[in-house]
Order: structure tokens, then C-alpha cells, then sequence
């Protein structure tokens, strides 16, 4: 696997995702007329951060989906991370970006890695071939993907005016403590409980072996 | 001799007294039966012997008492009133049809019983010696009276179906009693053939039945037109009527009544000599007019119902059982094959002496049957050597003279001789009983002889017997065959076929003289084969059955006792019914046997102790082949019996002695409505007829005497000699046996073969086809269901695993299958509501 | 002019992509990947419809949430993933397959 490779296949990935938001943007213009439109123009910053963050994220996805080697769907998982978490700026949940950040990239994704490595053999990198072929992914993306983006595009959703971006943490800690405290001492137990279970879990092969 | 004296008989309805002990005169036989029947076998082995006779004989001689009483009470009466009936209760009604169990006596059936139970009861005390060393004695007793009693249902039932049913039962009682010592095989099939030969007589009687209900109008509609459904009788309006009656009462009511006799079809003899005899019915012109496919229907019935008489009777084609009946034991052969049973066709003409009468035909063939059975039998008599058959023929003999005279129309006159023959042939049966037991059971005359001075009584009797059945004035058969043959003579009524033959009554009446003189004769020549001369028998001949048991017991001779014989019996191991195999060592009715295997073994104490009767006192010293006296119980019978013979002779003194109707015909009058023309004779004729009755007897007894007397003369041997083909013949009866074994019976079981074979060939192939029928649809069916039903499941079963098998591969194990599924069923759900709706 | 359709797209091709590759990889680790995909696409979602529709703050403590249920998932999972490589001596998901027939 070449960067070479990689590179090119990010191109062709962020040429798709574009082609598709046009498209889905020219479907949904009548919809968007609802909305005064900006001046028309180029695009600011913030538009193209946003474009240019979606199609990291997506390109990642779609690495995660078709590289067959597993390290480098690893890889792609941290972009779309990344891109998500960005994404996640824009949309005023900073809090919620930035445990992202910590939390997937710095631990789960760190995770899987170890997983990676724990589990195949580093020599042997093209283990992870799909199992149905190409044939069944596409006719699954075929399948699903114009379904979602067809309702995500078409229905005719009631929007407001978004807010400015505000900081968040004040807010969700007060709301954690006060109207969502049982789901989060639940969550607190859930993860106690997924510690318990995955030491269980790892400590019971240990001891098979 | 006119049937009408000077007793005038009131030609209306016979007048009735009921009483109501009549069904005692049977019932006390009956009852004698059922208990030697049941209890007798363990009664004899406990008590011996002289229970069981002692139950018989007081039954009998209890019968013969009421009978008595019931005599005399007839003869309080006025003579036209003379009729006694006792209902005991309805058997069936039908329609206009009520049959009663009933009986009645009136002065035929009076004089029947008086015979029956009279000479029945001396037989029974004939057979209490005569019979002593049966062990099977309760048995044979059970079966006397239980013929006694369906002998007296015959005469005392007054309808045909009481007297049918005592008709068969003499039949089967016969039967039983030919065949009593069953395990012989010859004697089994001689009681066989005189039931199957009765049996070819019932017919004829039951079809003349039939014929007769039928004629009185009991299935009958009118139609104009004549022919079979002729309506030119017409009594009354009601007759027509179908109608159907439930009760006794209601069927009474609905007969329509002439002149107080009610018409209709009945089987009562009383009602239907009612309806013949009063003319204002019209059922005598009506019988005696019609005609069934151009023959008088009189003429038919009375033939037919003589075709039961010649079985019961033994005439000419049908009496071949009668000399084979003599198998059975002696005093069966006395009571009834010459007293009782034989008579039973005499007494039924003589009982419908009225129907008779319609039908000159049917008188001239019954009297023609009668002559040339006496003739033929007579002949057959004279060279027989069994002292039985002799007897037996002569029986045959007289019971064609008997026909003789009520075919010609003299009904008392057959009565009487009914009567006069009881007497004497039961004596010379008896006679010969003691003969036979005297000889120890010796049963051909060449072996006897000489027995005069041995046995005397019996000699006396047996003599006055011959006199009386030869026919000399000193007894009484003289005075009934004389008025036979004169009325014979003098008939003019008869014809055969429907057409008058006046020459028929003197043919008879020589045909009977003819006969008459063989009967002497060959009755003269057992007398004097038996009797006189020297005793030709050999060392004697012994029973099996004198071995060893008696010899014990001869200590006890004094002993008259019947506990002699319980032992006796004891020692017999009684459980058998019958100990026949020592009896099977009779002598068999075959004169030229070669002797039979007697056992021989038995020294003389043996053979003293043989002689199986009660008094041991006076004869018992007699050892070795010795013919000796019988008993007391026997002897004293044969007196009574001869005595008999001779006082019975007042009773038909002629009218041209007396010029007053004999006693009998004066008695019997009311009982013989029917009024037959008979020719006027001049006494000088009269006379004539009667001594040319006794020199036929005279000749006969002549003849015997010159050739047997002494057994010195040598004629018989020498025309014996000379004609060899002819005695032959005669010997051996004419080969009647063997013409009907070739033309009958073996048709009959080659028919019954045949009939076999279509059974098992024809009707079991046909059952077998229909089974293979089955069984071939069967395996087609199980073809079917093995290869459809089986195979259509099958195909199932296949399908579903082979569906399986295809549908098995989704379950692949893996996850990511199973996502897909999900899915795609989302997609789906999704999809089909989105079109949907 | 960036505004809710486009981040319902993004999120909708994320969750797609999860989808495909929870459904094509053979490697298990892969397929977990998968699983984070999705989680991430119905994140964006539920944030973009929150600032969108929403209130502003309720989208987000439940993006919290997921995201907090994520990695105990992904945890766990792992774990079993470890336990199965230890069992089959393979990671390929193709290998667990004794549910088969």
C-alpha cells in the first residue's frame, strides 16, 4: 500500500461526497427557498472548513469500508473520527467535539489498535478482504445510502434560526446533574460494569491460556 | 249286513260331553318316560332294576284305569252322544283356523286306547323278563312310553296336527326303539331305514293334508270361470271374505254355521266330519265333485293319505322296513310292529272313513293295495326261517287285510280285525320272545324243535294264536277275517282311477281266500318247525354277556329279587347306555348266516346264570343248550294274551248267527257316518263264504302239518330242490330290498354327491372367487397405496428436506448474513409501505 | 448556507459506510470499526438536529451518551474479540460460525 495510492483514493472520495451534496443540494432548492439564501458568492471560510471537514470525514468512512488492509481501515476510522469531531465545532457542541477527540480517537481508536495488533499477525496484512465482495457492499450502499439521503433531503424539515455558537459545558454539566442524573449515573454503571466485564472477558483467556 | 240298524245314528253335528281327565291317558305314559329318562339310569344303579319297571308298568297300568273309566263313562251315554273331549289349551289360531290341544274319544278312538294301553301294559310286564339282563333297562322302558304316549296322542288328538304330532312320534319312538342296541350297525341302519321309509309316507299324508285344508276353502278366492279356483261352491258369503282372526273366540265367531255346524277349513276331525256329513253345507257335493287338473279330488286326497297309511302301515311298495324292524327287541316287535304303530294307518282311514267314502277310487285302491300286500307278504312268509320275520310278514299280511276292509267300505269290520290281530299277533310275538329267549336267543326255526315238552305254556298259547290267525271259528280271528272277505265279496262300490269296477270287490275277496290259506299255512309251519319234533339246536348258543358276572350270582337262584340284576348291571359297567357290544351277539335276523360269533367261551355255570330272568327257582337246574320255560312275568302274559284272543271273539259274532249287529259294529257305529253300498247276499252264500273260510284255514293248517309237523317229512326239501329258482326268489322277498337299494338309495346318494360336489365346486368356487376378489382389489389397493400414498408423502418428505437442505444454507453461521437479512426484510417493510400505501 | 441537509448527509453517508463495512469486512476488528462508523454517523445527526430543531443542549448530552456507550461497547467487544482469537486462532468472522445449519 502506497501513499501514492491513498492519496488518489481520497481524491476520488471527496470528488463522489461533492458530487453528491450538489446534487442533493439542487434537489432540496426549492426546499432551501425557505431559507433566504445567502448572497450569492463565493463560499466563506466556514463553508469551505465545513466542506472540507465532511469530506475528511467521509473519505475516512469510505476507508474504513474498502481498504483491505486492516491498519489502514484503522486510519480511516481516525479521519472520519476527526472529521466528525470537527464537524461537531460547527454545530456549537464543543464540549461534546472535544470528547470526542479524547475519548474515540485517544481511547477507542487506540483500542482497536491494540486490538490490531494483538490479534492478526503484523506480516500478514491482507487478512482483511470483504467477505461478500464488492458486490454485495455496493448493493448495499445502492440500498441504503439514497434511502437516507433522500429523507434527510427531501422531507420537509422544520428548521429554526440557528443560534450563535455558545459554549456548551456550562450547560450540559448542569443539565448531567439536574435532568439527566439518572442516565448518567446509569452510564456511570454501564461503564462500571463494561470494566468489570472486559477484564472478565480478557482475564478468562489469560487464565486459558 | 247293512251298515244301518236299527240304532238309528242322528246323521247332524256330533254331540259333545267335555270332560276333563282325557289328558291323563297320555300324560301318565309321558311322565313314565321323562322320569326313567332322567332319573332312571342313577335310580337302576342304586335300586336296581325293579324301579324302573315298576315307574313303567304303573304308568301304564294307571293309563289303562283312566282308560277303563273313561270307557264306561262312554257307555252311559246314549250311543249317538258317545264322544268325549277334553280341551286342554289353543295352539294356534290363524284366520278362521283354531288348533287346539285337545283330545277326544269317541267309541273308534276308545276301542284304540283300550288296545293300546291294555295290550301295552302286558308288554310291559312281558319285557320286565324278557328284558331282565339289559343293562341299558331304563332306557328301554323310557322309550316304551314314550311310544305309548305318542301312540295315544295319535288316536286320542282330535285334529290333525295333535294326531301328526303323535304320527311322527310313533315314527321316531320306533326308530329309537328298532335301533336300541344302536352300536350294532346293522341294527342302527334297519331303525334308520323305518324312519326314512315312514318318512316317503308322511309325505303323501301331509300333502293329502294340505289337499283337503285347501279343498274346505282355506286359501281360496272366488273367481267366475271354474278351473282350480272353481267358485261353484258357495256356502255362504263370508267364506270369501279374507279375514284374519287373533284369539280362539274371535275365529269362532267369524266361521259362518249351517244348520249348527260350522263350515270352513279346520283340521278338527269333529268339525270336519260335521261338515261332510251334514249335506246342507255342500262340502261333501263340493268334495266330492271338484276336481284338481282333471282328477277327483276326493279320489286324490284319500290316495295321498293312504300313501301315509302304506308308510306307517307297511303296505306294498313301502313296507320293507317292517321285516329289518325286527331287529329291534321282541316286545318292540310285539307292541308296536302287530299291535300298536302298524294299526295307525287303519285306525286314520277308519277315523276318515267319511272322506273315503266320496271316492270310489280311492276305496278300490286302498282295498286293491291291501289284497296285494296280504298275497305278496303272505308268499314271502313261507320260507323264511327267523321265527321273526315270519311274524313280521304276517303282520304285513294282516295289515293288508285290515285295508282290505276298510277300503271295501266295512269299516267296523277292519276295526275288528284291528282289534282280533292286536290279541293275537302281540301273543305270537311274545310267544316267539319266549321261544327265542327260551333257546337262548335262537332266533331260526331249523335250530328249534321239540320245544313242546320244554315249553309248554308258550306251546299252548302259541297254538291258540295260530288257530285264531289262520282263522278256525275257536278264536277270534275267524270272525273278523270272514266279515272282510264277505264284505269284499259284496261290494259294488269300488273303482279304480275313476271308473267303476264292480269285478274288483270278488277279485279281492279270492286274492284274500288265497292269502288267507298261505297264512295258515306258513303260521302252521313255524308251529310245528318250533315246536314239534326233536330239538335241533346245538350246545347252545350264549350271550357274551353270560360270562363271568353271572356265574357269581348263581348262588343266589333263589333270589327273585332284582338286586340280582343290579349287580349284575354293577358288573356291566353301567355307564354305558347301552351295553351293546355283548348284545350285538344277538342273532341277526338272517336266517342262512353263518353263525355268528357267539361266545362259546362260558362254561355251563356261566350259561346257567344266563338265563337273565327273575325266577331262578324252577328252570335254573337246566344247564347246557337246553331249551327252557320262561318266567312268570312272560308266560302269565301270553295267557292273558291268548284268553284274550278268544273272549275278543264275542264281539263280532256275525248277524247271520245272532241276527243282531255284532257288538263291535254296534259300538263302533256312531263313530262311522260313512254309508257304503254293499250287494244283498242270500244267508245261503253267507254260509258258503264263512266254510270256505275255514277249509282255507283247514288247507293251510293241513299243508304245514303234512310238510314240518315233526320236521320228519322230506317234501319240503325235495320241492325246495326241484324248485331252486322260485324258492330262491321268494327267499329272498323278491329282491325288493335290492330294487330299491339300485333305484332309490343309490340314486338318491349319487343326487346327494353331486349336490356335494355343486357345493364345494360351484358354491364355495363362487364364495372362493368373490374372496379372490377381494384379495386381488386388496393388493391392488396396497399397489396404490404403496406407490401413490406412500410416494405422495414421500415426495413431501423429500421436498420439505430438500427445501431444508436449500433453506439451510442461510443459516451460514455468520453474522454479517444475518445482518444482511435484517436489512433487506427492513428494506422490504420499508419499500412495500412506502407502494403501498 | 451550510445548513441541516448538509449535515444529514454527512451523517447519512457515515452511517452507510458503517453499515458496508459491518457487513463486508471479514475482520473483526474491522466489523467494530463499523460499528463506531455508525455510532459517529448518528452522532452528527443528532447534533445537527439539535441546533437545528432542537433546544441547543439536549442533542448533546445525548451525543454524550453514545459517545460514552460507544467506547464501553467498544470495549467489551474487543474483549470478546480477544477471546475469540484466542478460541478459533483467527479473527476472521467467518471462522465463528458453529451456529451453522
Amino acid at each position: 500500500m502506497n501513499a501514492k495510492r491513498f492519496l488518489v483514493w481520497l481524491l476520488a472520495a471527496s470528488l463522489f461526497v461533492g458530487a453528491l451534496v450538489y446534487v442533493a443540494a439542487r434537489v432540496i432548492e426549492p426546499a432551501a427557498l425557505a431559507n433566504p439564501p445567502r448572497a450569492s458568492g463565493s463560499l466563506s471560510l466556514p463553508d469551505v472548513l465545513f466542506f472540507a471537514l465532511a469530506t475528511l470525514a467521509v473519505a475516512g468512512a469510505a476507508a474504513v469500508a474498502l481498504a483491505r488492509n486492516i491498519l489502514h481501515s484503522a486510519l480511516g476510522l481516525l479521519l472520519a473520527l476527526l472529521g466528525a469531531g470537527g464537524l461537531y465545532v460547527y454545530l456549537s457542541a464543543d464540549f461534546v467535539a472535544v470528547a470526542q477527540l479524547l475519548i474515540y480517537v485517544g481511547g477507542v481508536l487506540i483500542l482497536v489498535l491494540f486490538a490490531i495488533m494483538l490479534t492478526s499477525r503484523i506480516t500478514e496484512v491482507t487478512i482483511s478482504n470483504t467477505s461478500f465482495g464488492l458486490a454485495g457492499g455496493v448493493a448495499l450502499f445502492i440500498a441504503v445510502a439514497p434511502v437516507l439521503l433522500a429523507v434527510g433531503l427531501v422531507a420537509p424539515w422544520t428548521t429554526h434560526a440557528p443560534g450563535p455558537l455558545v459554549p456548551s459545558t456550562a450547560a450540559i454539566g448542569n443539565g448531567l446533574l439536574t435532568r439527566w442524573l439518572l442516565p448518567f449515573e446509569v452510564a456511570s454503571l454501564v461503564l462500571l460494569a463494561t470494566l468489570v466485564g472486559a477484564v472478565v472477558i480478557a482475564r478468562k483467556e489469560i487464565k486459558a491460556d | 249286513m247293512e251298515p244301518t240298524h236299527a240304532i238309528e245314528h242322528v246323521l247332524g253335528p256330533q254331540a259333545v260331553h267335555a270332560v276333563s281327565y282325557l289328558w291323563l291317558i297320555p300324560a301318565l305314559p309321558l311322565v313314565g318316560a321323562a322320569w326313567n329318562a332322567i332319573l332312571g339310569w342313577k335310580l337302576q344303579q342304586v335300586l336296581g332294576k325293579k324301579i324302573v319297571h315298576r315307574v313303567a308298568v304303573t304308568a301304564m297300568a294307571l293309563s289303562f284305569a283312566v282308560a277303563v273309566y273313561a270307557f264306561v263313562q262312554l257307555l252311559g251315554l246314549p250311543a249317538h252322544e258317545r264322544f268325549l273331549q277334553d280341551t286342554l289349551w289353543n295352539l294356534l289360531t290363524a284366520g278362521r283356523l283354531t288348533v287346539d290341544l285337545a283330545f277326544a274319544l269317541d267309541p273308534l278312538s276308545m276301542m284304540m286306547v283300550l288296545i293300546i294301553t291294555g295290550i301295552g301294559t302286558l308288554i310291559h310286564v312281558f319285557s320286565i323278563g324278557y328284558m331282565a339282563d339289559e343293562p341299558a333297562y331304563w332306557r328301554f322302558f323310557s322309550y316304551l312310553n314314550l311310544f305309548v304316549f305318542a301312540m295315544l296322542l295319535l288316536v286320542m288328538g282330535d285334529n290333525f296336527a295333535v294326531m301328526f304330532f303323535g304320527w311322527e312320534g310313533v315314527g321316531l319312538a320306533s326308530y329309537l326303539l328298532i335301533a336300541f342296541w344302536y352300536t350294532d350297525p346293522e341294527k342302527a341302519k334297519a331303525g334308520m331305514k323305518a324312519f326314512v321309509v315312514n318318512r316317503f309316507g308322511d309325505f303323501g299324508f301331509i300333502a293329502g293334508l294340505f289337499l283337503l285344508f285347501w279343498a274346505l276353502g282355506g286359501a281360496w278366492s272366488p273367481r267366475e270361470g271354474g278351473g282350480l279356483r272353481s267358485t261353484d261352491y258357495r256356502p255362504a258369503a263370508e267364506l270369501n271374505a279374507l279375514v284374519g282372526a287373533t284369539s280362539a273366540a274371535d275365529a269362532a265367531a267369524l266361521a259362518p254355521v249351517v244348520e249348527g255346524v260350522k263350515v270352513g277349513p279346520t283340521m278338527n276331525f269333529r268339525e270336519l266330519r260335521d261338515q261332510v256329513v251334514v249335506e246342507a253345507t255342500g262340502v261333501k257335493e263340493h268334495l266330492a265333485t271338484t276336481t284338481v287338473w282333471g282328477v277327483s279330488l276326493a279320489m286324490l286326497v284319500g290316495i295321498l293319505l293312504f300313501v301315509g297309511a302304506m308308510g306307517k302301515s307297511a303296505q306294498l311298495p313301502l313296507y320293507v322296513w317292517l321285516p329289518d324292524a325286527m331287529a329291534g327287541p321282541t316286545p318292540v316287535s310285539a307292541l308296536i310292529h302287530a299291535a300298536t304303530m302298524v294299526t295307525a294307518g287303519v285306525y286314520m282311514v277308519a277315523r276318515l272313513n267319511f272322506l273315503f267314502a266320496l271316492s270310489a277310487s280311492a276305496m278300490g285302491w286302498v282295498a286293491l293295495v291291501g289284497a296285494l300286500t296280504a298275497i305278496f307278504s303272505a308268499s314271502i312268509g313261507f320260507f323264511q326261517y327267523d321265527i321273526k320275520k315270519v311274524l313280521a310278514y304276517s303282520t304285513v299280511s294282516q295289515l293288508g287285510f285290515m285295508f282290505i276292509g276298510v277300503g271295501v267300505g266295512a269299516y267296523w269290520a277292519g276295526s275288528y280285525h284291528l282289534l282280533t290281530h292286536a290279541f293275537f299277533k302281540a301273543c305270537l310275538f311274545l310267544g316267539s320272545g319266549s321261544v327265542i329267549l327260551g333257546c337262548h336267543h335262537e332266533q331260526d326255526m331249523r335250530k328249534m324243535g321239540g320245544l313242546a315238552k320244554h315249553m309248554p305254556i308258550t306251546r299252548w298259547t302259541y297254538l291258540a294264536a295260530c288257530v285264531a290267525i289262520a282263522g278256525f271259528p275257536l278264536m277270534n280271528g275267524f270272525y273278523s277275517k270272514d266279515e272282510i272277505l264277505f264284505k269284499a265279496f259284496t261290494s259294488r262300490h269300488l273303482g279304480l282311477f275313476g271308473t267303476p269296477t264292480p269285478w274288483l270287490g270278488p277279485a279281492i275277496y279270492f286274492v284274500g281266500i288265497a292269502a288267507a290259506i298261505g297264512t295258515s299255512f306258513y303260521m302252521f309251519r313255524s308251529y310245528y318247525m318250533t315246536f314239534t319234533g326233536e330239538y335241533r339246536g346245538g350246545s347252545g348258543h350264549h350271550d357274551e354277556h353270560n360270562v363271568d358276572p353271572h356265574s357269581a350270582l348263581a348262588a343266589r337262584a333263589s333270589a327273585h329279587s332284582h338286586d340280582v340284576h343290579a349287580d349284575d348291571g354293577a358288573a356291566h359297567a353301567f355307564g354305558l347306555a347301552g351295553n351293546a357290544p355283548s348284545h350285538g351277539a344277538h342273532e341277526l335276523d338272517e336266517p342262512p348266516h353263518a353263525s355268528a360269533p357267539h361266545a362259546h367261551g362260558a362254561a355251563a355255570p356261566a350259561h346257567a346264570a344266563h338265563a337273565p330272568h327273575d325266577d331262578h327257582g324252577a328252570s335254573h337246574g337246566q344247564h347246557g343248550g337246553t331249551p327252557h320255560e320262561s318266567p312268570w312275568t312272560m308266560t302269565s302274559v301270553l295267557v292273558v294274551l291268548a284268553a284274550g284272543s278268544f273272549l275278543t271273539l264275542f264281539l263280532g259274532i256275525p248277524t247271520l248267527w245272532t241276527h243282531a249287529a255284532p257288538l263291535l259294529e254296534h259300538w263302533l257305529e256312531p263313530a262311522i257316518p260313512a254309508e257304503v253300498a254293499f250287494e244283498q247276499a242270500p244267508h245261503a252264500l253267507e254260509w258258503a263264504f264263512q266254510g270256505i273260510g275255514v277249509l282255507a284255514a283247514a288247507i293251510g293248517l293241513l299243508a304245514a302239518r303234512a310238510l314240518y309237523k315233526d320236521g320228519r317229512s322230506e317234501v319240503p326239501a325235495r320241492l325246495k330242490a326241484r324248485f331252486e329258482g322260485i324258492w330262491t326268489v321268494v327267499y329272498n322277498k323278491y329282491y325288493v330290498d335290492e330294487i330299491y337299494d339300485a333305484l332309490v338309495v343309490r340314486p338318491s346318494t349319487a343326487f346327494a354327491r353331486l349336490a356335494s360336489r355343486f357345493d364345494g365346486g360351484v358354491i364355495d368356487g363362487a364364495v372362493n372367487f368373490a374372496g379372490a376378489i377381494g384379495r386381488f382389489l386388496g393388493r391392488f389397493d396396497a399397489w396404490i397405496d404403496s406407490t401413490f400414498v406412500d410416494g405422495a408423502v414421500n415426495l413431501v418428505a423429500s421436498l420439505t428436506s430438500a427445501a431444508g437442505g436449500g433453506l439451510r444454507r442461510l443459516q451460514t453461521g455468520r453474522v454479517q448474513t444475518y445482518l444482511y437479512g435484517a436489512l433487506g426484510g427492513a428494506l422490504a417493510v420499508v419499500l412495500l409501505n412506502f407502494l403501498i400505501s | 448556507m451550510i445548513s441541516l441537509p448538509h449535515f444529514l448527509v454527512v451523517g447519512a453517508l457515515l452511517f452507510t459506510f458503517g453499515l458496508v463495512t459491518v457487513a463486508t469486512r471479514r475482520n473483526a476488528v474491522g466489523v467494530l470499526m463499523g460499528v463506531e462508523l455508525i455510532l459517529n454517523g448518528a452522532n452528527v445527526n443528532f447534533l445537527a438536529f439539535d441546533r437545528y430543531v432542537g433546544d441547543g443542549l439536549t442533542g448533546q448530552v445525548f451525543s454524550l451518551f453514545v459517545i460514552v456507550l460507544a467506547a464501553a461497547e467498544a470495549a467489551v467487544g474487543l474483549a470478546i474479540v480477544l477471546a475469540i482469537f484466542q478460541t478459533f486462532r483467527t479473527i476472521d468472522v467467518r471462522a465463528a460460525d458453529l451456529m451453522r445449519e
